[in-house]
């Protein structure tokens, strides 16, 4: 069996799922109840000077009967006091000695950074992580998001806290920013420990056609949002393997935007995370889905070999590199199953009228009916010379494992943007004719 | 005995409420977006009227049933009807594809009926007539599907058209011969009374050759549109086949339909000769009326029913029972009224269903009901268009395109064309009748709707269900070579 337990910057846990900063590790309450279902950790709902919270608070997007595919929020940090927060981070702690509690902060002044790091450390809790990232209420405040879109500002502040801090420090970084590499670098210059990716992202979920108004609505406004869900995985995904990848980061990650079963972590995993952070999935299920999170991911890290989560993080980071190092002489093609083929014709109309009019309709008299074909009806067939190898086709075909895309052998050496540029600087070759 | 009611009004109406509940908004919603909205969709080449369904389906699932609506009623003016009495199984659902992806098809019938429904009782009407008139008259025989397909579709080209009907009432075997439990006949008022505000004038209790002669049609139209249906139950040619309870199964059917369903007189043991789809409805309703007895007799063997497959499984659960390769020889009678039937076993000699000798034997019914195909109507035609070219069949010869008859100004559709098809088919005839008179007419032709990039794809697309339509049996016998 590998060993799901990390020790993350300092931070131990008995597996690498964390219940995120946000409304179910508001409570001691919650904790309790998260720990009692398996998660490795929790990373408290973000403690700082009261707020008061408005009504409503939640939208959602979904996607043909998919409730909740994305999550926005204007909630802001803990409406509770320090106080309460600190005294239910200990009494949580007492309770779960082994696991990770993690307090997540926010305030304003380097007076009052100084003194929540240290009131963090003192109730027990196992790793500070800071809120850069709330990009709702709290950045119009000069907190959150504003100042995590600002690397000088962030650097400054992390300063702050390093100069008070004797457990390990997070800086949880905003997607809302050109290039989040910059942030996680200020991180690293001003001595965090880790970073912590994505936090919820501008957004409007929808707008209610009837009233005018979008959604979460309160009395005839509503506000910007922080957008999470299974819809922004990619883009989670996207800013985790920049900061993995960056040779100056080089800071433990806890992966966070839309993971909800085993295969998002693996996935987080392979792309550098070493904890991850899971919030929207379980206001949409509640804890019980951790079971089949340690369970999927222990099977899969046995499956492939690796001892632990820690082998196993960062795993797929380099199959990613910038495009210009990508071989322009490699060809594939899209080729249909016509014994699975049931006759949508989407492939078609997708490469017809949406991309590169490779498929022809045909004659199906030569081609095998697959399961119900209307006969006459014309079959899709794959202009293999013209084909681009886009993957279009195979990503709109209904039919698993119906059209899929063949590797054409090409017989032409690897070369790639870069490799061109040089070939041609050198005069070895000549342009590659463009597309007619 | 006479026959009498069975049963009170409330277990009738529970009987004989809609097989199939109507689908709540999210139902509908979750079943439209099963549909993969496939191009030239296999569906829309199994429709006869060529519906585009995955836009009517697509429009349920971006909820706009109005917009769903008015497409399906643009391709097809008796929808809400077609969606409950089309045998989908065999057109539209038989060849959704993802009933090969799923084992299970969209279920385009219900959704049909959901947005159709939705626009009636929200009494919107989503087709509309030109103000503007274009001074050409149409007469159309009969108010059936396949008339009201053609004045429908002819009164959105601007033309002025009046129907003739016998009966009370428009919606011809939709308002008088669908089960009950399939289509209450209400739809089928409502659809009339849809097209009536599209300008459409109706004349009820109109017996044609005999109130309106060839000759009146002929001076007051520019074009006639003949859409007869067919005419009563064939004769048996037995014995005691004269008496007050032996009832053609379609008027049994209409009893139900124009008078309350508690007093509709039934049997308690109840004989339905034959075993088509107009059989089933007989002996099911029977039962749901209160019939201790209702039984299917059918000369021939279970696989050569012409009823569907579904509609037999219908029957069985309801509790009829089934004689197969039995004929009646006699109507057996005690005081006038109908005792028990006189039944023989058959064999097939030959190709031939022939009584098996001293086979008969004597079982007991008080209902007896014809289902054994209906005549054509040639005794009217004949008296009506005494040159109008009929088929060996009885059918009314005519171009498959235009409807065209081999006479000047008269077109043809539904039934009394086709010999005896689904409503849907009807509907279908009399819209490319009404088409073709318009290219008669005005030498213009009308194509759509059907998605105009799904005709002339390279290779060919076959198109819609309303050009070359496909049915599943067919595609199947295809598949099979």
């Amino acid at each position: 069996m590998a060993d799901l337990s990390i020790d993350f910057a300092g931070i131990k846990s008995p597996n690498p799922f964390w219940i995120a900063s946000g409304p179910p590790s508001n409570t001691a309450y919650q904790s309790h109840r998260a720990f009692e279902a398996g998660w490795g950790g929790v990373v408290w709902k973000t403690i700082g000077d009261p707020i008061v919270n408005v009504a409503s608070r939640y939208s959602a997007l979904n996607l043909g009967g998919q409730r909740m595919i994305g999550f926005n929020n204007i909630e802001l940090i803990s409406d509770r006091s320090p106080e309460t927060n600190f005294r239910e981070i200990k009494e949580v702690k007492d309770r779960w000695p082994n696991h990770a509690v993690i307090a997540s902060l926010m305030v304003d002044t380097r007076e009052r950074w100084h003194e929540f790091v240290k009131r963090s450390a003192d109730c027990g809790a196992d790793g500070i992580e800071l809120n850069f990232g709330c990009p709702h209420g709290m950045c119009e405040r000069g907190m959150g998001s504003a100042v995590g879109q600002n690397p000088d500002v962030a650097e400054t502040i992390v300063g702050w806290v390093m100069e008070a801090a004797e457990i390990p420090v997070i800086v949880k970084l905003t997607p809302n920013i050109t290039n989040v590499v910059y942030a996680a670098r200020a991180a690293k210059r001003a001595g965090a420990d880790a970073i912590s990716l994505i936090n919820t992202i501008n957004s409007i979920t929808n707008v209610n056609l009837d009233t005018l108004t979008p959604e979460p609505y309160v009395r005839g406004l509503s506000s910007h949002g922080g957008y999470c869900g299974p819809a922004v995985k990619p883009i989670a995904l996207n800013m985790v393997q920049s900061c993995a990848a960056d040779p100056e980061v080089g800071l433990p990650i806890s992966g966070i935007g839309g993971i909800g079963n085993w295969r998002d972590a693996a996935e987080f995993i392979a792309l550098g995370s070493l904890s991850l952070q899971v919030c929207t999935a379980v206001m949409h299920y509640g804890f019980r889905i951790v079971e089949d999170m340690n369970e999927g991911l222990s099977d899969y890290l046995d499956a492939k070999g690796y001892k632990s989560v820690a082998e196993f993080s960062g795993a797929a980071v380099k199959h990613l590199s910038d495009w210009k190092y990508l071989d322009l002489h490699y060809k594939r093609v899209a080729r249909i199953d016509y014994d699975k083929c049931i006759g949508c014709n989407l492939c078609y109309i997708a490469c017809e009228d949406g991309a590169h009019q490779c498929i022809d309709l045909v004659d199906p008299a030569p081609y095998g009916l697959g399961p119900g074909r209307v006969p006459g009806k014309p079959v899709p067939k794959v202009r293999e010379e013209d084909c681009v190898g886009c993957n279009l086709c195979s990503l709109v075909c209904p039919v698993d494992d119906c059209i899929t895309m063949a590797e054409i052998e090409t017989g032409r050496e690897k070369m790639s943007w870069d490799d061109y540029q040089t070939r041609m600087a050198r005069g070895e070759m000549q342009p590659i004719p463009a597309h007619p | 005995m006479p026959i009498q009611p069975l049963l009170d009004a409330e277990t009738a109406a529970r009987n004989m409420a809609e097989k199939e509940p109507r689908y709540a908004p999210q139902e509908a919603l979750i079943e439209a977006n099963r549909c993969l909205f496939c191009f030239d969709a296999p569906c829309i080449m199994a429709c006869p009227t060529g519906i585009d369904i995955p836009s009517f389906i697509k429009k349920i699932a971006n909820k706009n049933p109005v917009a769903s609506a008015r497409t399906i009623l643009t391709a097809n003016v008796l929808g809400a009807s077609c969606a409950r009495v089309c045998p989908t199984e065999v057109l539209c659902e038989g060849a959704c594809v993802v009933l090969d992806l799923e084992g299970d098809p969209v279920k385009i019938g219900r959704l049909q009926r959901y947005a159709t429904d939705y626009v009636f009782e929200h009494r919107i009407d989503v087709l509309q007539a030109p103000k503007q008139k274009n001074g050409k008259k149409v007469a159309v025989l009969g108010a059936g599907p396949a008339g009201l397909g053609c004045a429908a579709e002819l009164a959105r080209l601007g033309y002025e058209v009046t129907v003739f009907d016998k009966k009370k009432a428009g919606g011809g075997l939709n308002t008088y011969g669908i089960a009950y439990y399939k289509m209450p006949p209400q739809i089928s008022l409502d659809e009339v009374k849809m097209i009536e505000r599209l300008g459409v004038k109706f004349k009820y209790g109109v017996e044609i050759g005999k109130d309106i002669t060839a000759a009146d049609l002929e001076k007051d139209f520019d074009a006639i549109f003949v859409g007869l249906g067919l005419g009563g139950a064939n004769r048996l040619g037995i014995p005691g086949e004269d008496l007050p309870e032996v009832v053609d199964a379609l008027d049994f059917i209409e009893w139900i339909h124009t008078r309350p369903l508690h007093e509709v007189p039934v049997g308690r043991r109840v004989a339905v000769l034959g075993c088509g789809n107009t059989a089933i409805d007989a002996v099911t309703q029977s039962k749901r009326l209160g019939a201790d007895v209702a039984s299917i007799i059918y000369r021939r063997g279970e696989d050569d029913m012409p009823a569907y497959e579904f509609e037999y499984e219908l029957a069985k659960n309801d509790g009829a029972t089934f004689h197969f390769h039995t004929i009646p020889t006699e109507v057996l009678a005690e005081n006038g009224h109908v005792k028990a039937l006189r039944l023989a076993k058959t064999e097939l000699r030959d190709g031939k269903v022939e009584i098996v000798p001293g086979s008969e034997w004597v079982e007991e019914f008080d209902l007896v009901l014809k289902a054994v195909g209906q005549e054509k109507q040639t005794g009217v035609l004949a008296k009506l268009f005494p040159k109008l070219k009929l088929d060996a069949k009885g059918r009314v010869e005519h171009n498959p395109e235009t409807m065209e008859t081999s006479l000047a100004k008269v077109f043809v559709g539904g039934d009394c064309a086709n010999g005896g098809r689904e409503v849907v088919n009807a509907v279908a005839e009399g819209k490319k009748a009404a088409r073709g008179i318009n290219a008669f007419l005005t030498k213009e032709t009308v194509v759509g709707p059907v998605q105009p990039s799904r005709h002339g794809i390279k290779g060919g697309a076959t198109g819609s269900g309303f050009n070359k339509p496909i049915r599943v049996p067919e595609l199947l016998a295809a598949m099979a070579k």
